[in-house]
């Protein structure tokens, strides 16, 4: 288990979180922008961590 | 185990990034900050040298000691920074259009005298702050600003030729890697002398994206990664396989003397000689 903690001041709304996250714990579209819509998927592997251009996401794990 | 982020060189009150949506230059920023935790390098020691363009924006992001210089011109200011104060980790950031381009020249003779620099450079294609025209490095036939038509010319293999100009150490990664790309980057730091060259192949949704109607930038990146070989993979393949392919890897790995080291010992000679 793991939270994701967007934060929307620095996200540009590329896409490339969701579409490199290997669980596809993100929507993303245009009008909605970014959404950790299925968070209970998440493993913390902090790709989109490493592949997010902005800085903009932070992955905290936890316990248990 | 927590993952070094290296964020105490990250200037976070400056976010967002001056950069376009979708643009990797983020992404080799990160690599960049965590090579920098692994290979223990300092802010009060380290210097990050720019030129001008998008990536030469990205000292402004650093907490280090940072100069921005003219265009083209980062590695000849980084060659003078390291030889005033050798003991200063200098590294120069440069883009396709800096560093290949308009500072080709630079680029040559600062591999060619092993300057002990680090250059991490960040090849798009295209000149991006301008408006996407066609830089060095553009492939043949790519549609930009000032090809509207397709490019007329061949691209420099930037890699093969900071190799072949005598570099000791060159690697070419791509964003859609970051991990590799990390690896080469924290190895061109631990190397601490010689001219040390990494370069980063990109992406620039804006322009060259558009222009080619390559996608937006995940359909980039994921075009980038299928249009990657490895070095090794490439040695045994027949050069029509690798027509139009990006060849990743470590293009060279030797041990230099650096320039710092040979212009002491001649200074060494000169001082024994004026004495007589």
């Amino acid at each position: 288990m793991a939270k994701i903690a967007v934060d929307y001041k620095l996200c540009k709304k590329c896409g490339i979180c969701a579409a490199f996250c290997p669980r596809k714990v993100y929507s993303f579209n245009a009008l909605d922008g970014l959404k950790a819509a299925r968070e209970k998927e998440c493993v913390a592997c902090e790709k989109c961590v490493i592949m997010c251009p902005d800085f903009a996401i932070r992955v905290i794990r936890e316990k248990g | 185990m927590t993952r070094k982020t290296g964020e105490m060189f990250l200037k976070r009150e400056l976010l967002p990034f001056f950069w376009c949506s979708g643009c990797g230059n983020g992404i080799i920023m990160g690599c960049i900050f965590r090579a920098m935790e692994e290979s223990g390098l300092s802010r009060e020691n380290t210097v990050v040298v720019t030129g001008i363009g998008c990536w030469g924006k990205a000292d402004d992001y650093f907490t280090t000691h940072a100069f921005h210089g003219t265009h083209g011109r980062a590695l000849a200011v980084a060659t003078g920074i390291k030889s005033a104060n050798p003991s200063l980790d200098v590294i120069a950031l440069v883009g396709d259009g800096d560093g290949a381009t308009i500072g080709g020249n630079h680029l040559i003779h600062a591999a060619r005298r092993n300057a002990d620099i680090t250059v991490i450079m960040s090849n798009n294609n295209n000149y991006g702050m301008t408006g996407g025209q066609y830089s060095g490095t553009t492939p043949f036939g790519a549609i930009t600003s000032t090809s509207r038509y397709g490019h007329a010319e061949d691209e420099f293999d930037v890699s093969e030729l900071v190799k072949t100009a005598g570099a000791g150490y060159v690697a070419k990664g791509t964003i859609a890697n970051p991990l590799q790309l990390q690896k080469f980057i924290e190895k061109a730091f631990q190397k601490r002398n010689g001219f040390r060259f990494v370069e980063a192949m990109n992406i620039c949704p804006t322009y060259y994206g558009k222009n080619n109607k390559t996608g937006n930038a995940p359909e980039m990146i994921e075009k980038l990664r299928k249009n990657t070989v490895e070095i090794k993979t490439a040695r045994a393949a027949e050069p029509h396989e690798l027509k139009g392919k990006i060849i990743v890897g470590e293009y060279a790995d030797k041990e230099v003397d650096g320039f710092i080291k040979r212009y002491k010992e001649i200074q060494k000679k000169a001082s024994v000689v004026s004495r007589k």
